[in-house]
C-alpha cells in the first residue's frame, strides 16, 4: 500500500496531514498502538522540517506487512552538516518558526527515537531526502 | 476524572471543542515547545500552553490529548478553535499563569 503527499515550505497549517492520515490508516490496518505512536512522531517531526526550512516536499509511505517505509524528499537548502543536525538543541529555523514553538533543535533527534532506521541525505542548495523504517 | 469535572474547579472558560468533555485525565503536560509535547506527551494528558495556533490542535489530535488549557486569557486562532471543534479535544481558557494553573491542576489531579 502507498500513500502519497505534497507539502508547500512555510504553509504550517499543512504540518500535520499526512501523519493524521497514516495513524488512522495503521489503526485500521491493526498496527501495534505503541508502533503508530512512534511513527506518528516521526512522521509529524518530519512533516514540519518541510514546512519549516524547504520550499516544497513530498512524502512517500509505503506500507508493508511486517514495516513501513517513509521517504521525505525536499527541494530546499539542504543540510550543510547532519551529524550537527542531529545534536539536541540545534536548530536553524527562523525567529517566526521559534515563536511558534518549533525550532527548538529537538525534530530530527524525536525521529531518531521514535524510528528503526533513519537515513537522511542531502545535497546543499538543492534537496534533502529521509528516509525512515519502522518495523511493526 | 473527565474534563468536565476539572472545569468548575479550576474556574476554566470552555473555548471550544464542547463534546469532547467526558474525555478522560491520565495527567498532564507543560511546555510551550511543540516537539518537546510531540515527543513526550502521552495520551490522555492535559496540556498547558501558551501557543495559540492551529499546530496545537495537530499536536493535541495526534497525541490524543484530553484537553488543551490556555493560560493568562491568551486567545486561541480561529482556525485553532474549528480544529478543535472538528476533533472534539476542548480547548480550554484561564487567566492565571502557567505556574498557578499548574499547580491547581496538579494539586486536584492528586487529590483523587
Amino acid at each position: 500500500m502507498e500513500l502519497n503527499f505534497s507539502i508547500e515550505g512555510g504553509d504550517f497549517t499543512q504540518a500535520g496531514q499526512a501523519s493524521s492520515r497514516v495513524k488512522k490508516v495503521l489503526k485500521q490496518l491493526g498496527v501495534d498502538v505503541k508502533c503508530i505512536k512512534s511513527i506518528v512522531i516521526a512522521l509529524y517531526e518530519a512533516e514540519v522540517n518541510v514546512v519549516a526550512h524547504a520550499h516544497r516536499g513530498h512524502i512517500l509511505i509505503q506500507i508493508e506487512k511486517d514495516r513501513i517505509t517513509t521517504t521525505i524528499e525536499d527541494e530546499g537548502p539542504g543540510i550543510p552538516d547532519i551529524n550537527l543536525a542531529m545534536q539536541e538543541g540545534f536548530s536553524t529555523a527562523s525567529k517566526k518558526v521559534r515563536e511558534m514553538g518549533f525550532g527548538a533543535g529537538m525534530g530530527l533527534p524525536n525521529m531518531k527515537k521514535n524510528t528503526d532506521d533513519l537515513q537522511i541525505s542531502s545535497v546543499i542548495g538543492k534537496s534533502t531526502i529521509v528516509k525512515m523504517v519502522n518495523y511493526f | 476524572m473527565k474534563v468536565s469535572e476539572i472545569i468548575d474547579q479550576l474556574g476554566l472558560k470552555v473555548i471550544s471543542g464542547e463534546k469532547g468533555l467526558d474525555r478522560g485525565i491520565s495527567g498532564a503536560y507543560v511546555s510551550d515547545l511543540l516537539s518537546d509535547v510531540m515527543g513526550n506527551a502521552r495520551e490522555g494528558q492535559i496540556w498547558i500552553t501558551l501557543q495559540v495556533h492551529q499546530n496545537v490542535m495537530a499536536i493535541a489530535s495526534l497525541k490524543d490529548l484530553a484537553a488543551v488549557i490556555l493560560v493568562k486569557d491568551l486567545q486561541a486562532n480561529e482556525n485553532t478553535i474549528h480544529h478543535s471543534d472538528e476533533e472534539q479535544i476542548p480547548i480550554l481558557s484561564t487567566s492565571l499563569s502557567t505556574y498557578e494553573i499548574t499547580g491547581k491542576l496538579y494539586a486536584l489531579l492528586n487529590k483523587q
